[in-house]
């Protein structure tokens, strides 16, 4: 996942991110279908379409159109083994979400400069 | 399933001031000073208190952050939730003395990790906020 910081005076970060592939991860979890067979690929491991058609109460069809999404995103990896194909998930494609963090953290250290100087104004 | 209580990450930031812990409680407690280094508000250090912090909006994003009054212990403990775009956190702010100042500790908890991979609502926003990130961040000045 590429992520492009530019870093400015006073702390600034810019972060953008690459369009397409920001575009399909944000789309593929903004449905709930999806970001239940993610989770569910997490959590369990490796498993056939027809072992997530069970208990996800959406048709065989629906399931595999979700995880084309899903894989589109690189959110799962897909593995044939003869007949059937598995998918696993992929946990480090949601690197940009975690990033998240990196803004808040640029976010508190430039607040903390204008912390800081509210501070020496607040002296005098 | 999203609502389930998941693991998350925890992002810390540390810095040493050289004044009293009384006047950062101001700074970190009081509306107007509030405003001068975070953001415009409607802050009142109750336990409770539902309050805005607002900056600029940007397309995609109205520019507020939803938060409630978690912890008011004077000069020692401040803490609310920050809630944004589907995103719900804890700031928590800890005030300790030293010998030249006060070491100020913001602790912002909830922060998704890539083990739960839960998310919090968020059918909506994180696109259209991250996509306008550098406009956000750019216009906190």
């Amino acid at each position: 996942m590429k992520i492009f910081r530019l870093t400015t005076d006073n702390h600034m970060v810019i972060v953008s991110f690459m369009p397409a592939v920001a575009d399909n991860l944000f789309r593929a979890l903004a449905d709930p279908t999806r970001r239940a067979l993610f989770e569910r690929l997490a959590r369990d491991g490796e498993q056939t379409v027809h072992a997530l058609t069970g208990p996800s109460g959406v048709s065989q069809p629906a399931v595999s159109k979700h995880l084309v999404i899903l894989k589109r995103a690189r959110l799962v990896h897909p593995r044939r083994h003869g007949r059937e194909t598995h998918y696993s998930a992929r946990p480090q494609a949601l690197t940009p979400l975690v990033d998240w963090m990196s803004l808040y953290g640029a976010f508190w250290r430039d607040r903390f400069d204008h912390l800081e100087t509210l501070l020496n104004r607040m002296d005098k | 399933m999203t609502d389930t209580p998941a693991s998350t990450h925890s992002l810390v930031i540390e810095r040493e001031f050289p004044h009293a812990p009384e006047k950062i409680w101001r700074a970190l407690t009081e509306s107007n000073l509030i405003q001068q280094w975070l953001m415009e508000n409607d802050f009142e250090p109750k336990v409770g208190h539902t309050f805005n912090l607002r900056m600029p909006p940007v397309q995609g994003w109205n520019g507020v952050i939803d938060g409630e009054v978690l912890t008011v212990e004077p000069q020692r403990v401040l803490s609310y939730t920050w809630g944004s775009m589907g995103l719900k956190s804890v700031v928590t702010f800890t005030l300790t003395a030293t010998a030249t100042g006060t070491q100020l500790r913001m602790e912002q908890s909830g922060f998704p990790s890539t083990e739960s991979a839960s998310y919090k609502g968020a059918s909506y926003g994180w696109h259209a906020f991250l996509s306008k990130l550098d406009q956000v961040v750019g216009g906190l000045k």
